[in-house]
């Protein structure tokens, strides 16, 4: 792979057009700017939703009732799910890194559709307004929880159709941004990258993307379904009007299940470059890794009804969707097994980013097997709609897709920014992080094997310790992302200058200064080999 | 021949187009008539007429009759996906 020197084009973060500013800002069609767009506005929406998980945990600390009523409850848990789902993991590792670092990793200057790129942050902007007004308009929030039910969300008299409507907006933002992916990565590669030289990141950016175009416009007509029903009562999912509610939860799942996928197969694309990089290494199973982020895009879409074992589904159903389910585990296990063999006598140099990834695989797994355990049918109709659930997904969707996103962002910091945080600070907000996550969400498991349901407002005596227990391990886990988050806002303002390649990584990226030029290469780099050649560089 | 000439000889004139047209015409006949036959008829009237109907429009007045193989598989790559679908799906509404 040839490498660059320095470029006589200025950093990205500088302002060369006749747009200054914010306003430049707001009109760029850099796709490293639209990447921190979607940075800034997903963290702050994240960190609104884990305000508002806070309050949930303090509910069941029974003193605080006083203060937060049921119906308030109900609204507070949906409002937490939209906001988390569709406003950021869902877009999270595919928005930013994906926006990016796409057009680096395989040697381009921008995405194909740089305007349509703009576009679709602005429908995830106006879908994230919608949203928030759908909380303090109409008949107040929303109060079905993020899955919007038929026929509860149909009946409801809360402002379940504005709710409806920002999903159904944001849609289009994930499925603009799944067009332009795939197009980049056919018509953008630079000369010499072939499939099989792209870095990992972009085989599970290419798989999702290709989830993301397939899957969300089924979960946009579902949507709209329960829009005209609720104004025009057509019956397709009201049983009073001999409707189907079973159709609905079909519906929303056949995109609601491979939207896991759209989560998790770009978290497992960032960590697929750490590892290499850390360990010193190429990559374990290329080909292996590569394959299983399609088969799990494929597969993974035939599974979605084992979200309804317990709604009343035929046993034919139950029985196929159940095998099915077993099946999707053995490409994320292929997956799990190539990158601890990368790390097999590899030159480990330990660093943020990998505590990170490693703390990414070890709560991956512990998600991903307590899923195996779901999808055998006798132990789910026991622990369905339990908070054994809610531990499961949070395992799933925060310790694999949030912990990853978070060595992503500590892996390709110094890039993005041109800054180096402080090691030592990170380190020290992995403690709490790592402990109260644990005590949160493996707490969760246990109270829902004891038997404690879900999205419950008031709890049985015998389940108050573990609810205690979980909610001082909330307390210990944002103590831990607040220190985690204020280290690297210290270090964008007042941080040391990094290198450009200050972790020894030999993908494109770190051929080039950082922070990167406008338009990323001096000038397109010819390739000639695959990503993760570490020993002919001598390392 | 010119290349418009070769172009235009692909491609059916009118008489193909009515033709489809009058097909189409008598296949929304029988699925209004199957639809007096009772729930389980008009069921199976629609899933196996409409996709009939929508065949014949693809293919003739979409051109797909015309296109290469790529896109030919294509279509069948996205008819086989949606079977797939229809029949997980079915295989609940079938046997509840």
């Amino acid at each position: 792979m040839s490498t660059h020197a320095a470029t006589a084009q200025p950093s990205y973060l500088v302002d060369t057009g006749t747009r200054k500013g914010l306003v430049a800002w707001l009109t760029t069609t850099d796709h490293k700017r639209i990447g921190l767009l979607y940075l800034y506005s997903m963290m702050t929406f994240f960190f609104v939703a884990v305000g508002i998980g806070f309050v949930m945990r303090l509910v069941q600390l029974t003193t605080f009732q006083k203060l937060i009523t049921a119906q308030t409850y109900n609204a507070l848990f949906t409002v937490h799910g939209v906001i988390m789902i569709f406003l950021f993991v869902v877009p999270g590792l595919p928005a930013i890194f994906g926006n990016f670092f796409l057009p680096i990793l395989i040697g381009a200057k921008d995405v194909s559709f740089p305007r349509l790129n703009l576009a679709s942050w602005y429908f995830f902007m106006a879908g994230a307004i919608l949203a928030v007004l759908s909380l303090f308009t109409g008949g107040g929030a929303p109060d079905t929880g993020w899955t919007f039910y038929a026929p509860f969300s149909l009946k409801t008299g809360t402002n379940v159709s504005l709710a409806v409507f920002a999903a159904f907006i944001l849609g289009f933002s994930s499925m603009l941004t799944g067009i332009n992916f795939i197009t980049t990565i056919h018509r953008l590669r630079a000369p010499g990258m072939q499939w099989f030289r792209m870095p990992l990141m972009c085989w599970a950016l290419y798989s999702t993307a290709w989830i993301q175009l397939l899957a969300t416009p089924i979960l946009a007509i579902t949507l709209a379904l329960v829009i005209l029903e609720r104004f025009f009562g057509i019956g397709i999912f009201d049983p009073a009007k001999g409707g189907d509610p079973l159709l609905y939860q079909h519906l929303f799942w056949i995109y609601s299940h491979p939207a896991v996928y759209i989560m998790i197969l770009p978290a497992m694309g960032a960590i697929s470059e750490i590892l290499p990089t850390f360990a010193k290494r190429p990559i374990f199973g290329y080909k292996a890794i590569a394959f299983s982020s399609m088969s799990i895009a494929g597969v993974g879409s035939l599974v979605w009804a084992h979200h309804m074992f317990t709604s009343g589904m035929s046993g034919t159903a139950l029985m196929l969707f159940s095998l099915l389910t077993m099946i999707v585990a053995v490409p994320s296990a292929i997956k799990v097994f190539n990158w601890v063999s990368t790390l097999y006598k590899g030159s480990i140099d330990f660093q943020p980013p990998l505590l990170f990834a490693l703390t990414f695989i070890f709560l991956f797994c512990i998600g991903g097997l307590t899923g195996v355990m779901q999808g055998a049918l006798a132990i789910n109709v026991h622990i369905h709609d339990t908070y054994f659930i809610v531990g499961h997904f949070h395992y799933v969707m925060f310790g694999g897709t949030g912990m990853a996103l978070f060595a992503a962002l500590l892996y390709w910091f110094p890039k993005m920014w041109g800054k180096m945080y402080s090691k030592k600070a990170i380190y020290l907000s992995w403690f709490p992080m790592f402990i109260g996550f644990n005590m949160l969400y493996f707490g969760m498991m246990i109270l829902g094997m004891m038997g404690m349901p879900r999205r419950y407002y008031v709890h049985l005596p015998q389940f108050h310790t573990m609810h205690v227990i979980t909610t001082v391990g909330s307390w210990f886990l944002i103590l831990g992302l607040l220190m985690f988050f204020g280290a690297l806002l210290y270090a964008i303002f007042k941080g040391e200058k990094a290198e450009d390649n200050p972790w020894g990584g030999v993908t494109l990226e770190w051929t080039i200064p950082s922070p990167p030029p406008l338009e990323n290469f001096e000038e397109i780099p010819t390739i000639t080999r695959g990503p993760y050649h570490f020993e002919q560089e001598g390392k | 021949m010119s290349e418009h000439a070769e172009h235009a000889a692909e491609h059916p004139g009118y008489g193909t187009f009515i033709r489809i047209w009058v097909i189409l015409l008598i296949l929304t006949g029988c699925l209004v008539g199957v639809s007096h036959l009772g729930q389980t008829a008009a069921v199976w009237g629609l899933l196996t007429l409409t996709p009939l109907k929508a065949g014949l429009v693809f293919y003739y007045f979409m051109h797909l009759k015309y296109e290469g193989p790529l896109l030919k598989i294509v279509v069948l790559v996205t008819l086989g996906t949606l079977l797939i679908f229809f029949a997980l799906l079915f295989s609940d509404v079938a046997f509840r």
